[in-house]
This record gives C-alpha cells, sequence and structure tokens, in this order.
C-alpha cells in the first residue's frame, strides 16, 4: 500500500490538519508504512468473526434525558480564546 | 521518606513520626532538586498539595482518616485538574486549566491524599517512549540517556525517582505498563470500565484505562481501592461491586495455575528469558503450577490495534478545533483555516500521524477492509485469552521485548516503537486486567514481569504480584543517583 502526497493532503483535509508539501512526502512514507504494517491482518480469515465493539459485549448505558449537571457557561468561556456576549467567537462565516 | 512505601509512609503518619505536611514538603523539595534533570512534572501544584496535607494533618490529629489521608501523588496530566493546567502533553492544551477535577482526581482527593503535581506523558498518551510531549522527553532515572517508556513516563519516572511515592497513569496498549517495567516501578491496568474515565482525556476511547502506579503490589492495591468504582458520568464504566484488594494479598498461591502463552516465549530475548525463569521459580516454591498455553492470534493485535486506536482518537481528537478551549491559530483568513492551523500547528508529528491514518481507516470504502476487520481480529485475540482463561487463572510474561532503549533510538521508525508494546496491546484490545511488577535488571535496567488476570480479577493480579514481592526485593531497588 503506497500512498501519493495528494492522497495525504486530502486525508490531512479530511481531518482539517494542515500540512505542508514537504512534511506530506514524509507523512506519505510514515502511513505507508503502517498501512503495509497493518495489512498483516488479512492473513486470517475473519468472515464468520462478529465485529467485537465492547470488550465486555456490554451495551450502551441508557439514562433519562434530564438536566444533571449544572449550567456552567461563564466558567467553560472563561477558557475560551474568543467569546462575546455568551457567545463563541468564529471568523466570519457568512457574507 | 521517599524510599518507603504508600503503606509504610501511612504507618508513619498515624505513629506521628512526620506530619503530611513535612511529607508533602519533603517530595516538593525532591521535585524542586530533581525535576530539572528528570522533566518528569510538568506542573508542580503546590498549595494545593500543602492545603491537602493540612486538611488530613487534621483529621488525622483526631484519630480520622483512611489508610490514603496524607499522603502525597502525582497525577498523570491527562487527568483533569481544577484550575490547574491539564496540557495531555500537548501544545493543543498547554494554556488548558480544566474546568473540572476527573473522577479519579475527586476519588484520590475525597481519600485524604495530597496532588503534588501533574506529570509528563506522551502527547495525548501517543506514544511509548515520553518523546512525543510537547514539553520534552522525560529521563529514565536509571539510566539518563534512555527513556523512561511511555506515555506514562512522568508518573513511572517520578516514582522510580522518589518524587513522589505513588501517581495515576493510564493505559491504552501499556502505556502504565511498559513504562513501570523501564523504571523498574508496579503498575496496574484494570479491566475496561474498573475506574472511571470521566475527566480523563480520550485517546481511544474502546481501549483506554486509568490505573495506579507505585513502588508495590501493596501499595496499588490502596491506589486502586480509592479509584475502581462505578460512575454514572462514564457511559462506560461498569457497575459491579469493588472487592477489598488488600483483604486479598496474602492469600495462598498454592494450586493456583499460570498459563505461559507460547507466542511470548519464541523469539524473547536470551536476559528476558533467564529473568523470567529466576521468577518462575520463585512462584514454584510459592506452589503455583505452570502449564503451556497458546494465544494463537496474538501476533496480530499490534496490527489491530494501529487501525483501532489510530481510528478512534482521530474522532476523539476532532473536538480540538480552536473554538471553545485550547490553542488557536494566530489571525485566521476564514473558519476552514481556523481549523487547518490551529489542529496543524497545535499537535505534534506522531498525533497527526494518527489522526491521518484514522481518518483514512475510517473514509468512505475503507471502513470494512481496516477498522471492522480490526474489531473482528479483535475478538479473535479476545477469544483466545478466554479460551486460556478456562485452563488457568493468571497469564504470566513479559512486560517488554527489551529493557528501557536509548532516547532518540526508534524516533525515526514508528513500527519499531510500536512494536516495543509487542507483549501489553492483546491485554487492551481484549480489556483484561494486567499489570508490570519489576524481575530483575538487565545491562544495570529494571524489566519487568507482566501478569494478566480475568475480567474483573485485579485482586487475584495484586495477590499474586504481592506473595512474589514478599519474597524478592526487586521492588525496593533504587536509582542510585535518587536515593
Amino acid at each position: 500500500m503506497s500512498l501519493t502526497i495528494d492522497e495525504v493532503l486530502k486525508i490531512a483535509t479530511l481531518a482539517r490538519i494542515r500540512i505542508d508539501e514537504n512534511e506530506a512526502e514524509s507523512y506519505a512514507q510514515d502511513l505507508s508504512g503502517i498501512l503495509d504494517f497493518v495489512a498483516q491482518m488479512s492473513s486470517v480469515d475473519t468472515s464468520e468473526v462478529e465485529p467485537m465493539a465492547h470488550p465486555l459485549d456490554l451495551p450502551q448505558r441508557l439514562r433519562p434525558d434530564e438536566v444533571t449537571e449544572a449550567n456552567q457557561r461563564e466558567r467553560f468561556q472563561a477558557i475560551a480564546p474568543a467569546v462575546e456576549a455568551g457567545l463563541y467567537l468564529v471568523p466570519q462565516v457568512i457574507e | 521518606m521517599h524510599t518507603k512505601t504508600l503503606a509504610e509512609l501511612a504507618a508513619g503518619l498515624k505513629a506521628r513520626e512526620y506530619s503530611s505536611r513535612e511529607l508533602v514538603q519533603h517530595f516538593l523539595d525532591r521535585i524542586d532538586w530533581y525535576n530539572g534533570t528528570l522533566n518528569a512534572f510538568v506542573t508542580v501544584s503546590r498549595e494545593r498539595a500543602l492545603a491537602a496535607a493540612d486538611a488530613a494533618d487534621d483529621r488525622l490529629a483526631k484519630g480520622e482518616g483512611g489508610p490514603l489521608s496524607g499522603l502525597p501523588i502525582g497525577q498523570k496530566d491527562i487527568f483533569c485538574t481544577q484550575d490547574i493546567k491539564t496540557s495531555c502533553g500537548s501544545r493543543m492544551l498547554d494554556n488548558f486549566p480544566a474546568p473540572y477535577d476527573a473522577t479519579v482526581v475527586t476519588k484520590l482527593q475525597d481519600a485524604g491524599t495530597a496532588l503534588l503535581g501533574k506529570l509528563n506523558m506522551d502527547e495525548f498518551a501517543m506514544g511509548s517512549s515520553n518523546e512525543t510531549s510537547f514539553y520534552g522527553p522525560v529521563k529514565n532515572p536509571w539510566d539518563l540517556d534512555c527513556v523512561p517508556g511511555g506515555s506514562s513516563g512522568g508518573s513511572a519516572a517520578a516514582v522510580a525517582a522518589g518524587l513522589a511515592p505513588a501517581a495515576t497513569g493510564t493505559d491504552t496498549g501499556g502505556s502504565i505498563r511498559q513504562p513501570a517495567a523501564f523504571c523498574g516501578i508496579t503498575g496496574v491496568k484494570p479491566t475496561y470500565g474498573r475506574v472511571s474515565r470521566w475527566g480523563m482525556i480520550a485517546f481511544a476511547s474502546s481501549l483506554d484505562q486509568g490505573g495506579p502506579m507505585a513502588r508495590s503490589a501493596e501499595d496499588c492495591a490502596l491506589l486502586l481501592q480509592a479509584m475502581a468504582g462505578f460512575d454514572a458520568r462514564d457511559s462506560t464504566s461498569v457497575d459491579q461491586p469493588v472487592p477489598d484488594y488488600s483483604a486479598a494479598l496474602n492469600d495462598s498461591l498454592e494450586g493456583l495455575r499460570i498459563g505461559l502463552p507460547s507466542e511470548f516465549f519464541s523469539d524473547l530475548d536470551q536476559r528476558m528469558a533467564a529473568v523470567l525463569d529466576a521468577a518462575m521459580n520463585e512462584y514454584r516454591k510459592l506452589g503455583v503450577e505452570f502449564k503451556e498455553v497458546s494465544l494463537p492470534n496474538i501476533g496480530l493485535s499490534v496490527p489491530a490495534y494501529y487501525v483501532i486506536a489510530p481510528s478512534e482518537c482521530s474522532s476523539n481528537l476532532a473536538r480540538y478545533d480552536g473554538v471553545r478551549y485550547g490553542y488557536r491559530c494566530e489571525d485566521p483568513r476564514d473558519l476552514e483555516d481556523l481549523y487547518m492551523r490551529t489542529r496543524g500547528e497545535g499537535f505534534g508529528a506522531e498525533v497527526k500521524r494518527r489522526i491521518l491514518i484514522g481518518t483514512y481507516a475510517l473514509s468512505a470504502g475503507y471502513y470494512d477492509a481496516y477498522y471492522l476487520k480490526a474489531q473482528k481480529v479483535r475478538r479473535l485475540i479476545a477469544d483466545d485469552f478466554k479460551q486460556v482463561f478456562e485452563d488457568v487463572d493468571v497469564i504470566l510474561g513479559p512486560t517488554t521485548p527489551t529493557p528501557a532503549f536509548g532516547i532518540g533510538e526508534k524516533t525515526g521508525d514508528p513500527i519499531s516503537m510500536y512494536l516495543s508494546d509487542i507483549y501489553t496491546i492483546a491485554v487492551n484490545l481484549a480489556g483484561l486486567p494486567g499489570m508490570s511488577i519489576p524481575a530483575g535488571f538487565i545491562d544495570g535496567k529494571p524489566v519487568g514481569l507482566q501478569l494478566i488476570g480475568g475480567y474483573f480479577g485485579e485482586a487475584r493480579l495484586l495477590n499474586v504480584a504481592h506473595r512474589y514481592q514478599q519474597v524478592t526485593d526487586w521492588h525496593r531497588k533504587i536509582p542510585e543517583a535518587f536515593a
């Protein structure tokens, strides 16, 4: 399995991580090596095997849809990069 | 005081040989003296530690308090601590004072411990050498040119060098057991769901588990007692009673059946094999019966892990977007640029590698070939363990293939780094409890013995480890430079 630089840049865009072209080359090498390594999994036939989603095969626990935590907006926004009037600020999205 | 176990320090507090304040101050002093050399602590929480010590001294004076009252501990910097920087070893969270305490932090505080500070780690727990930390590598107290292991490298180094009598760690693929082995201490990775993950920054949610790291199995029993238990705030926490871990420590091992997986011993380093042989002889004297067993699919555990862990990490780390907390890039052009540069600049190389692998494995058209395949292989590996535990009570093997390697030795080759966890990763995939205890030295560096138990078999593991520590003194060795 060999990933091209273009493929790496595409994956990086999907992951929303900026990498430049020089970095992309070394990532292409590393990622291709890792994909070759994990390809060892194909040595075993798993067509009859149920995938294991949870180590104890337990279902996700449900709880009543009730408010259980106190509202701590000020506390949480105190550590945000940019807030105003209780809102998180980001660069303008709509022209 | 810094060479004693928690149990011994607690006895000293009870006998009024020293106060908790004196004890905490002693460790704070040692951190001042040695942290520049070791780089084990990212943050020292002096005030919080001394306040907890004073509160513990008040309780102890009234004859109150439990077995951990007044004892100092360190927290891996992956556990959220209110108003104290919780970096997870990353530039992304270098400016993040957590707004709340993790359940593990609350529980250990309620048990009366004093928080000395936050311990260095591989970035977001992704690494086996502590070299991926934004704050630089931690040094191994036994050999300053070597790594302490990872990702809980700061925790292991701090305990080994006596900068803290005990610490917490987390283990996703060996991150408690491997550094415990490299630094000559005892560490427990509990059953998945035994210890709450609430407030423990997520890496791979189906594998992550917090646990104790200390000088002895007896100490780990005390810590795990305080850490374990159901937590409604963690949807993967298992509602199962917590047994009395200390009560079972001295149980007889007469007739206990320990399995030796042939796959663990076939390519084993000769020196490591000799260490394990010596340990097995001690166990035979205690009445243990050894039995050869087989885990035929275990060779696929590292490949399966490097699909599952990166996939879950790519999803978990999507939350770091530069909007609500943590790092944000300068002057973003637009929202897309904000996300891309924040994440490009905020994450280190290994974290980016894993997010990219996970993104690829989960992307349209590849899911079946990678994630689904890995989850099926995972079932085969877990089934192998189930089969073996029908015939034996505990499994024994090495924790690592070699003693600690040199700083910089494996950083250029991700796969050789990944393979340093070859004996530990399967335990996480299966969700079983495992532990590492010091079992000898190779070239002056400590190596560990790994014990693996059945689901929720922590009490048995601690018992098997404790009995060994009663007849050996590997766990009492202290690196000379820090004695």
